[in-house]
């Protein structure tokens, strides 16, 4: 099976249960969406899948294998790549040298010594094509903590998408960016490649009803349902949980 | 382009001129090149890799010691002897920072401080290998590639030291602009995004801890081979506390600010210490103290500092 | 069984005392999370205030360690004021600088005013008798160390628990930007924590100078010794420096006995194991 498989995954801290018996499917080219609300336990599950954090129950597979002997960085080998919630960059590197990183380190050449990190064509050519496709080209030479949050945002996506994953978690790609600016998000989420599994954690309900084409709801560590966009608005449960001013 | 080899020629021009102007202190000037060399060796550390250290004297000493009881007991080449002080910091550098670079902050730190005091002990006890408290005497090195006699002046001893300084700075700048050497900024920067593009952190910071302990003990070697003589103080916490001094003093992260910082601070020693260790200690805590706090980001950065200051930026004194 | 006995007398006596110099350390580390380097500076001051006091004044010992318990509060004040507070939000590396800039200060300073020998502590008559425990003779002095030790940890947990600045002083190291947004002034908590620490140290530093003799470069010869009881307790909690101070008495006094010539490096590896194992300590926060 390919993609994404997650069953009975739960996590606890102390007593605190944070994930609870979730199950969970993420084929290629899924365009998913997780809401819920603050202190759901929706970074908790990002996570859990990118090895951040291990479950305390349940399984993790991906591609058809298991993947919970595997820490962080070897699952961003096997495919799985994630957005931070909170923006997580080297601020003090240029946009370029930022997605120079991770392409260099995807080609496995993060540890050569008596090169050029920028001597590469192909890789340069790569990165290249990564800030055009995000529209970052002016501010290709800036150090990033120059950039303005929304451009910082779509970095923060450009360094994951670098990565070439086939897994890739999004999680509040917008959280923080001025409501004049989250159609740049949108717009760079659209032009994802359409084989890539990509789930989206959002509170910004109207980008999640432009890019999901289904969406999961997960409230108190549960998932509450999962259904197309239209079932999802005119869910009962769902509508209650979000008139209480949780809308973001 | 041309900008990018201003630096090291001024350096190596300022090294000729401090020959002809000082005739008289080839020892001073020597000290100061291999001090350079261990300031150095820090910068690729914490400059370059952003691990916190005070122990670097450690590998120093490592080195120190292995060369000159190489140059006793197996081979008086100093070359080799280089060789043997470098893979004698590497060794303890890979073996310690196995445990170390679990750690950080402030148990990182004491580690870094209890492996030197540790080594100190270990060649302390072990009198009959390494002398002990006396320290380590009798070690003759070789001719230089042969050719050059070690002389009484120390003329050979300061191009010796001289070549080696520079041949470390070239590799390290070019390290420097190496994916290694971005991927260390990129530790230094966000830890935790490095593992998120799949770079297991500890061991690429193992890596760099190895490197740079390499290079200390290539820094403790020439001092065995000048001097002739190994005491305990190589391991010494002053002199890690001073290295990283330097460093801070120069500007951490560019190479030529760990050269700017060793040769201000070792020239203010000269001036102003000497003779009594006590004051010159009211005049370094002192110094350090205005750094830290007017002088942030090294002297090595000052132009910047300035421009900022200037312009009336906000980051002037950060 | 005798030599057992003695591991533990000694072992505790001089717990006791690397917890009183490294208490306020730990918590002044987990509270302003700064990297203090020059901790063991005020226990050198206090030693060198009872030294002038008791030695050169000729003070009885109880009042000269008072007042140099006093004295060395009232330097600690304005320091915090002046020099920590501004570094609190500098980087590790800053802090740590700075801090080792201010313990040669301390140390010069030291050494100016009463020179670079041994600063003996005369003790009364009265600590210097001994006390019959069957298996062995106790000096009154390290009975009296063991009584200070337990009396300072319950002092210490009556404070916490029972004072409205134990409270707050646990709401701060907890969380601090709650603290401050409930309104608790996190600055004057800083400031007497940051005073009652380095009281705290004065105080370990006079009563635990036959141990750890006092002279001027006492801040860097033992500065590896406090910070491991800060690593190994766990940054900011008491009771982990309690227990990580006791257990490194013991360990270092059990391999002084019992591998007098590998003491050091038995107890350095012991602690770096510990610390491979639990890089947070005992009681770390993550
Ligand atoms: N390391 C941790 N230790 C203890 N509790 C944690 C930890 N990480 C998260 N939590 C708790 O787990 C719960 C879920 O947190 P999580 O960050 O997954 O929520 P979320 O759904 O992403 O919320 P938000 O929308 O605010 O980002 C919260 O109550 C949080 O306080
Ligand atoms: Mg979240």
């Amino acid at each position: 099976m390919q993609g994404l498989e997650v069953r009975g995954l739960s996590k606890r801290f102390g007593g605190l249960v944070v994930s609870e018996n979730i199950d969970f499917d993420l084929p290629p080219g899924a365009r998913k969406a997780l809401i819920g609300p603050n202190g759901a336990g929706k970074s908790t599950f990002a996570n859990l899948v990118t090895g951040i954090l291990s479950p305390s129950g349940g399984t993790i597979r991906f591609d058809g294998q298991d993947v919970a002997g595997l820490n962080e960085a070897q699952r961003v080998k096997r495919g799985i790549a994630k957005t931070f919630q909170i923006t997580t960059l080297f601020p003090r590197l240029t946009v370029r040298e930022n997605l120079r990183l991770p392409v260099l380190e995807r080609e496995g050449q993060g540890t050569r010594m008596f090169r050029r990190a920028s001597g590469n064509a192909e890789i340069e050519a790569e990165v290249t094509a990564l800030i055009d496709q995000f529209d970052l080209g002016p501010l290709a030479d800036r150090p990033v903590l120059d950039l303005a949050y929304g451009q910082q945002r779509l970095v923060e996506m450009a360094l994951s998408l670098a990565l070439k994953p086939r897994l890739l978690i999004l999680d509040e790609p917008a959280a923080g960016v001025p409501s004049s600016e989250t159609h740049l998000i949108i717009e760079a989420i659209e032009r994802l490649p359409d084989d890539l599994a990509v789930l989206v954690i959002e509170h910004d309900m109207d980008l999640v009803f432009r890019v999901a084409r289904s969406i999961v709801v997960l409230v108190q560590g549960r998932i509450l349902t999962e259904g197309t966009p239209e079932e999802i608005a005119n869910n009962a449960q769902v509508r209650e949980l979000y008139l209480g001013g949780a809308h973001g | 382009m041309a900008v990018r080899f201003l630096p090291p020629l001024l350096m190596l021009l300022a090294a000729v001129a401090a020959y002809f102007l000082f005739p008289y202190n080839l020892a001073f000037l020597t000290r100061i090149v291999i001090m350079v060399v261990l300031v150095l060796s820090l910068d690729l550390v914490l400059g370059f890799a952003g691990i916190a250290t005070l122990g670097q004297a450690a590998m120093y000493g490592a080195g120190a010691y292995a060369a000159g009881l190489f140059a006793i007991h197996v081979w008086a080449d100093p070359v080799a002897g280089l060789v043997a002080g470098a893979l004698a910091g590497a060794v303890l550098a890979a073996l310690s920072g196995a445990v170390l670079m679990r750690t950080q902050g402030l148990t990182l730190i004491m580690l870094t401080i209890a492996v030197a005091q540790i080594c100190a002990e270990i060649a302390n006890r072990a009198r009959g290998v390494t002398g002990g408290a006396d320290g380590l005497r009798g070690i003759r090195p070789g001719k230089v590639l042969g050719v050059w006699e070690f002389d009484f002046i120390g003329i050979t001893g300061y191009w010796y030291a001289l070549a080696v300084m520079l041949l470390v700075f070239a590799v390290l700048a070019i390290l420097g602009r190496s994916p290694f050497g971005l991927s260390l900024r990129g530790i230094h920067e966000s830890p935790a995004r490095m593992e998120a593009i799949g770079v297991s952190v500890y061991r690429r910071r193992l890596a760099a801890y190895t490197l740079g302990g390499g290079i200390a003990g290539i820094a403790g070697a020439l001092t065995a081979q000048i001097t002739q003589l190994v005491s305990l103080e190589t391991f010494s916490f002053s002199l890690s506390a001073e290295a990283l001094i330097m460093l801070i003093l120069g500007g951490t992260g560019r190479l030529y600010g760990a050269v700017l910082g060793t040769v201000i601070f070792m020239a203010v020693h000269h001036v102003a210490a000497a003779n009594d260790p006590f004051n010159w200690l009211f005049v370094i805590g002192a110094l350090v103290l205005a750094v830290v706090f007017f002088l942030p980001a090294g002297i090595a950065h000052l132009p910047t500092s300035l421009k900022r200051l200037s312009k009336g930026g906000r980051h002037a004194g950060s | 069984m005798n030599l057992l006995l003695n591991i533990a007398v000694d072992g505790i006596a001089y717990g006791m005392i690397l917890f009183m110099i490294a208490v306020g350390l730990s918590v002044t580390m987990g509270l302003m999370r700064v990297v203090n380097l020059a901790h063991g500076g005020f226990a050198l001051i206090g030693g060198a205030l009872a030294h002038w006091l008791g030695a050169g004044l000729g003070l009885p010992f109880g009042l000269a360690l008072l007042l140099a318990v006093a004295g060395t509060i009232v330097i600690a004040m304005p320091l915090e004021r002046l020099v920590y507070r501004r570094i609190y939000g500098f980087g590790e590396l800053q802090q740590v600088l700075a801090t080792i800039g201010l313990t040669f200060l301390m140390i010069a300073s030291v050494n100016l005013l009463l020179g670079s020998s041994l600063l003996a502590i005369p003790l009364p008559e009265a600590l210097s008798r001994s006390v019959d425990l069957g298996f062995r003779q106790l000096t009154a002095h390290r009975a009296a160390v063991i009584a200070v030790g337990a009396l300072v940890i319950l002092g210490l947990w009556a404070l916490l628990d029972r004072t409205r600045f134990g409270i707050r002083l646990r709401a701060a190291v907890d969380n601090r930007d709650t603290a401050s947004a409930l309104g608790i002034d996190t600055g004057r908590i800083y400031m007497l924590t940051f005073a009652l620490g380095a009281g705290l140290a004065a105080l370990g530093g006079i009563l635990g100078a036959e141990l750890l003799p006092i002279d001027a470069y006492y801040p860097l010869r033992y500065m590896v010794l406090f910070l491991i009881v800060v690593a190994i307790g766990g940054l900011g909690s008491i009771l982990g420096s309690f227990v990580a101070a006791l257990a490194i008495g013991l360990i270092e006094t059990a391999s002084r006995y019992l591998v007098p010539d590998m003491a050091t490096i038995t107890f350095f590896g012991i602690v770096i194991l510990f610390l491979a194992l639990r890089p947070r300590g005992l009681m770390g926060r993550a």
